[in-house]
This record gives C-alpha cells, structure tokens and sequence, in this order.
C-alpha cells in the first residue's frame, strides 16, 4: 500500500505514460506537416489536381492526430511544476529559457498558421496559403528542436554554473545549451524518425486503397512517396543515430554499457555486440546469445580496436566521484529498448525497400499477403521511437540530470501520492478514451479516400475551394 | 527597473493578454446552451472562434514557460501547491480543444452534442478555476521556508477565491457573449446582444464586489486605480452595447479583463506569492526570479519576437474579420 502511495513512483509512472502518449501524436504531427507542405508545394507548382486531393485528403488525417498533440502538450509543460517542483527549482534557469523559446517562436507560429491553412482555403491567396502549411510546418520542427534541447540538458548539462547559494543550475551560456553535443545529434535523429512514422502511414492508407484497386491515379503516387521517404528517412536515421552513439558514449558512458548489458570493460573482438540474448532478466547470466565481434566497439567509437567501458568499472567510477549509491539502470529495460529501437526501425526500412522493388515501373502486385504487410506496418517507426526514448531516459537513471541530480530528489515535496495517484487514474482514464475516439476517427479518414478530383471553373480554370467549416 | 521587475510586467502582459484572448473562447464554449438553439446555431457560434482558439490558448503555454524561465520558485510553488486546480484546467482544456476537431467528424446528433457538452464544461472550468487560482495567489496560502505549499485543497476553496472565480467565469461569459454579437449576424446577434445585457448586469455586480474586496484586503494605490479603471469600462462596454455599439462594447470587455487582471499583479507587486502564514517565508520578485543572464537573454528574445507574434497574430484576426451567418455553414457534414 506504500508503494501505491508513493508520490516519487507514482510521478515518474504519470510523466512515463503521459509523455508516451503526448509522443503517439507528435511525430505523425511533424511528419505528416512536412508531407502535406510538399504535396501542396507541388500542386501550386504542377497544377496537377491529384497533388490537390492528397493535399486535403492527408490534411484532414494530419488534422485529426495534430488536435490531439496539442491538448496532450500542455500537460507536458504544466507536469514539471506540479510533480517535479524540485526539479524546476534546481534547473529553471537553464531550462526553462529553451521552453520558454520553444512557446514564443514555435508554438505561436504553429498554432497561427494552421489557423490560416485549416480556415483559408476560399479567403487568402493561393501563395500565402502554401505558405501558411509551411509556417506551421516550421513551427512544429522549431519546437522539436528546442525541447531536445532541453532534454538535452538533462543527459549532458553543459553552459551551467552551480550557485551554491541558491542550490540551483544557472544559465552561463545559452550557446552552448542550444549546441549541445546530444542535441545536436538527437534533433536530427528524432526528425528523420518522425518523417519515417508518417512515411509509414501513408504507405499503410495507400497500400489499403490499392489491394482493393482504388483511387490508383492518387494512391499509387502517395505509395511511391512514402517508400521513398521511408527508405530516404530511415537511412538518415541510421547515420544520424550513429552520431547519437558516439555523443552518448562520450557523455553516457553508463547508458551505452546498459544498452550492451556490458559488465566488463571490453576491447577490440571483445566488445561484441549481441543480436540477441538468452538470460535471466537482470543481464547478468547468459545462455546463450548471437554476438558479432567488434561491432560495439565500432558503435561506441568508430575504431575496431576501442575501449568500452563496462557497468562495474563505472559503478565503481561514479561512487568514487558522486558518493556511495547505485548509478546503473535498469539493465533489462536498456538492453531490449535499445535492440527493438533498431530492429522496428530496420524491418519497416526493409519492408519499404521490398515495396519500392514489388511496384517499380508501374507494377501493382497480386499477392494479397504483400499489401497486407504494408498495411500492418504502419506502426513499426512509432514503435521503434517510442522504445527509442524509453532508452534515452531510462538510460539516464538514476539521474534526472545527469550528474547533478538524482530523479529521487527532483519531485515535488509537497504533492501527497494520493494526489499523485487521482491525475495518474484521471490521464489515464481520459487519455484512454480519447485514443479509441482518434484512431477510429482516423481510420474513418482514411478509408474514406480522397474522394473525386475538383473541377476547374470552365471560364478562369481556377479551383473553387470550398471554405472549411467546423 | 532592474530586469526581474521588467519580467514581471511581460508575464503580467502574457497573463492579461491569455485572459482577454482566451477569454472570450471560454465565453463562446460557455454560450452554447443559451444561444444555440439548433445543431446550425452551434456550429455558428463554434465558427465565430475557430482559426483563432488554438493561438490563443498558446498564450497560457507561453505564460507558463515564461513564468518557469524567469521566476521558476514562482512556476514551482504554484504549479505544485495548486496541483488539483491545474489538474481540472488540464483535463478541461484537453476534453474542450479535441471537441473542437471531432464534433464535425461525424453525423450523428449524439455524437455532436457529446461534444457540445465537452466544449460548454471545458470551457466553464478553466473560467472559473483560473479565477480561484488567482485570487488564491493574491489572498495568500500558507507556505514552508522551502516555499512549498503547506494546506490543501479545501484552503483553496475559501470564499474569496470562489468570489474570484465566479468574477472570472461571468467576465468571461460577457466577454464571449459580446464577442458572438460582434461576429455574428441576423437572429444571432440580436440574441446574443439580449444576452449580454442580462449578463453584463449580473457581472456588474459580481465583478465590482470582487473588485472592491480586492482592493480593500489586499489593495495598493495601482491597485486601485487598475481596479477603479475596470470597474469604469465594464459599466462602459454594458453602455456600448445597450446602444448596439458592439465593436466598441467587446473592445471595453477587453480592456475590462485586462485591467481586472493588471489589478491582480498590480495588488501582488513585488510580492509574486505571498505567505499567509509567515511573511518571511513569501516569494517575490527578488528572491523567485533567474538569474541576471538568463534575464538578460530572455529580454532580448522578448524584445526582438514579441512584436513579430504580435503581428502575425493581428494578421489572422484580419483574414477572418468577417461576419459568420447560418448562410455562411453548408448543410453537410
């Protein structure tokens, strides 16, 4: 009964789950904003009309998930506050400056705009229109990369002082926040990330309408689309999440040999890198396992013969520097989320790259079970992401911030668990019902198909768009 | 004025300028029972704020951030000792801002008026809670040398804070009411103008008592004057629109919310959060706010970004200044 009642778990159970969920929504957000951009780009450009009904049919898909991102965002914010009040007084000097950047140059300009792009199809020109999908298209990318900034901040402080006074961080360099080394690396990854979710979803709606031999002269170059994107984006992905390793062994040394489950400092063939593990949960005994040699030691530094550092050189690194204590994370949590991250993210690539070869030169293939596969990937990238940032952050423990604060001494001191516990079962209760509602609505979208193709008015050859109304 | 002073003024500017904005959207969610008789009445009234509600609850995101930058002992105390409060806005504004989206997604008169409900209670609870919220700040709550929240949540529900809650949700319902008058036309606008005489009356009132408690517990010279100033255009925008001046009328609202609320900040100064208990253990300025640098940036952000916003955002209240009718809503989906 203590334990149901303890604010500290029950606040990192409620920003766990919350955060999840607000990031179902977000990286179809970004990705889905860009796609919609370029189709829209190319209809102004092409005056071709299938741009047009991809514009709005992908639109309206957009539409349904963004209202959900927003609403699940704020909650974001106000969390940090009312669990984590500690915490904000230690770090607000640094990290509330990029949130605070992140509201005033993002968030306005997405929320604004897509004000303009939802409503303005009959009442601004057809320039500012366009511009208005990338305005808000921006925006979303801007707000990215100014909270991995800050998350940033979290897995490798940097342009800090301590002010023992006060007992709290402070901003000495906004530049180097801004730059730090693991943000630099994790915005673009997490991007590209996000352009292959909504790659994979357009692959799944075109691919739908497709095996049932429908609306081909717009699904077969939405399909086309999305392989690509998926197969240029998740590329990038890789490359970029490679950037992302080194950064993190230089500054994480711990998360790196958590995701290896690596006990042992390691050198050369030794610091192999296993596929896949038979063992007890904890990590510690193994039965069997398939291992390439030296591939960690490639992963953590670009060399075959390097050094990496094991779990109990660095527990016995970090209680010399930071005093006695437990600095290793839950080892199974890192080990599995850091192989399902790339072995979600790879599958949907190789699935990608089938599709791209099943329907070159024009060809739609027979074969049920093939367009099954496409339909039925859609939520691999999402997946691999959510893993992804499972790994980040639980990597990170039992830091809030690395090195300077412990997530136990980061809660607000304040709030009982019993209030913890009534927003936990509120979110959860609330959040619950509202995803039924999205997908179902979603799903509805986008069986529904883009419809018939506008007609030109005869006289000026111009679209007459029809106004949107709620 | 050295720079937290000065940041205390934008976050007080952010502030007025969520509640005037955000304001009259409550007041629009708020009138859906009294002014929309049918499923096309609604979707008038929904329409009249549809490309503008999203930017405007942007304002309380930025407010809140701002708050976490520049004076996060503030940001922690508040969002921690009133967490239940907060709680509520959150799950109001989260069940409203979807309704917004999905209510037309599909037919069935069910469905639509599932979702009506959800905008008219978020909508109500944010209006109301926000003026809790604030009066509490102003009254005081009791506060450990660490700044944190001592009492609970029945603390917060003390009369005065229910008076300022009230205050708010009626401001606010005039203010949306106006507005709808303002945007509308035919039918509509009559009612909605008839509307806002009976609430103005009773907001008059509410507000003035509100008001002059305010001043008369907490009050300071700025205070007062910012709360006489209100006072003054809320009789104002009542005229206005008895004279169907509604452009004036909504225009006196605004400025009736923004004073209303400047008097709050003006009652606080340089206090941020005061201790009820113990005067020693009370936030203010000088000892809530960052550090000079982080200041110092943070101005220069403001400086160069708030007037580019600012633009922007009169640039969409521009495109859509137009007046909506039932004409003006298509018959399907």
């Amino acid at each position: 009964m203590n334990d149901l009642l303890d604010p500290l778990l029950l606040s990192r159970w409620q920003f766990g789950l919350t955060t999840i969920y607000h990031f179902l929504f977000v990286p179809l957000t970004i990705g889905m904003a860009f796609t919609v951009a370029v189709f829209q780009t190319a209809w102004v450009r092409t005056g071709r009309l299938h741009y047009l009904q991809l514009t709005r049919f992908f639109g309206k898909i957009f539409l349904i998930n963004f209202a959900m991102g927003v609403v699940t965002g704020i909650v974001q914010e106000f969390q940090f506050g009312m669990n984590w009040s500690d915490y904000s007084r230690f770090v607000g000097d640094v990290f509330g400056a990029p949130l605070a950047l992140e509201g005033l140059l993002a968030f306005f300009l997405e929320a604004t705009f897509i004000g303009i792009w939802i409503f303005g199809w009959d009442k601004v020109p057809k320039g500012l229109h366009l511009a208005s999908i990338w305005g808000a298209t921006l925006g979303s990318i801007l707000s990215a990369y100014f909270i991995i900034a800050a998350n940033a901040f979290m897995q490798n402080p940097v342009g800090y002082a301590i002010n023992e006074e006060k007992g709290r961080a402070e901003l000495t360099s906004i530049w180097e926040v801004l730059t730090n080394k693991v943000a630099l690396a994790a915005f673009p990854h997490t991007i590209f990330a996000c352009f292959m979710v909504s790659a994979a979803v357009i692959v799944a709606v075109a691919a739908w309408h497709l095996s049932r031999n429908q609306n081909l002269e717009t699904m077969r170059p939405a399909l086309r689309f999305g392989l690509w994107t998926m197969v240029a984006a998740g590329a990038l992905t890789v490359l970029t999440g490679d950037q992302l390793g080194l950064a993190m062994v230089e500054t994480q040394p711990m998360k790196m040999a958590a995701a290896e489950a690596l006990y042992k400092t390691s050198t050369g063939a030794d610091a192999s890198f296993s596929i896949f593990t038979l063992g007890t949960p904890d990590g510690v005994h193994e039965l069997f396992s398939i291992r390439v040699p030296y591939l960690l030691s490639f992963l953590s530094t670009h060399t075959f013969d390097g050094t990496v550092e094991g779990i109990n050189d660095l527990q016995a690194q970090y209680t010399q520097l930071y005093g006695p204590g437990d600095y290793t994370p839950i080892i199974w949590v890192t080990y599995w989320s850091f192989r399902w991250m790339m072995g979600l993210g790879m599958v949907a690539i190789m699935i990608s790259l089938v599709g791209l070869w099943v329907t070159r030169k024009g060809r739609l293939p027979e074969n049920r079970w093939v367009w099954r596969a496409a339909v039925w990937s859609y939520p691999l990238p999402l997946l691999a992401m959510i893993v992804g940032w499972v790994f980040t952050e639980m990597g990170r423990q039992p830091w809030l911030v690395f090195g300077l604060l412990q997530t136990s001494d980061g809660v607000s001191p304040g709030v009982t668990g019993l209030t913890v516990l009534i927003s936990l079962v509120a979110f959860t209760a609330i959040y619950g019902s509202l995803a039924v509602v999205e997908f179902r609505l979603i799903v509805k979208a986008a069986q529904k198909g883009p419809g018939e193709a506008p007609v030109p008015d005869p006289e000026s050859g111009e679209i007459r768009h029809e106004a949107t109304v709620y | 004025m050295d720079l937290a002073t000065l940041w205390f003024l934008i976050l007080a500017f952010f502030f007025v300028g969520y509640f005037v904005l955000d304001g009259f959207d409550f007041g629009v969610g708020m009138s859906l029972p009294f002014l929309g008789r049918d499923d096309t009445d609604r979707r008038v009234l929904i329409n009249t704020i549809g490309p503008v509600w999203d930017l405007n609850e942007t304002w309380v995101i930025v407010a809140g951030a701002f708050m976490f930058a520049a004076f996060p002992e503030w940001y922690a105390t508040l969002f921690s000792g009133f967490y239940l409060l907060l709680l509520l806005i959150l799950l109001a504004l989260i069940a409203r801002g979807v309704s917004f989206e999905y209510r037309h997604q599909r037919p069935e008169a069910a469905w639509k008026r599932r979702f009506d409900l959800m905008i008219t209670v978020g909508s109500a609870v944010p209006a109301f809670v926000w003026g809790v919220v604030f009066a509490n700040v102003v009254r005081g709550v009791p506060l450990d040398p660490g700044f944190n929240y001592t009492g609970t949540l029945l603390d917060l529900l003390n009369p005065y804070a229910l008076l300022g809650g009230l205050t708010t949700l009626l401001l606010f319902f005039t203010h949306g009411v106006v507005f709808v008058s303002l945007k509308t036309e035919g039918d509509m606008r009559d009612r909605a103008r008839r509307l806002a005489v009976r609430a103005g009356v009773v907001t008059i009132v509410v507000a003035a008592s509100f008001l002059t408690i305010t001043t008369l517990m907490h009050g300071t010279p700025a205070s007062a004057v910012l709360s006489a100033g209100a006072a003054v255009a809320l009789i104002g925008s009542f005229v206005a629109n008895l004279r169907g001046r509604e452009g004036r009328a909504f225009a006196l609202m605004a400025v009736t919310i923004a004073l209303a609320v400047a008097s709050l900040f003006a009652a606080l100064f340089p206090g941020v959060m005061p201790a009820s208990n113990d005067p020693a253990n009370s936030l203010t300025i000088a000892n809530a706010s960052s550090s000079e640098y982080t200041l110092t940036i943070m101005s220069w952000v403001a400086l160069v970004f708030v007037p580019l916003i600012l633009g922007y955002q009169g640039f969409t209240y521009w495109i859509f200044r137009k007046r909506i009718s039932r004409a003006s809503i298509p018959a399907h989906s």
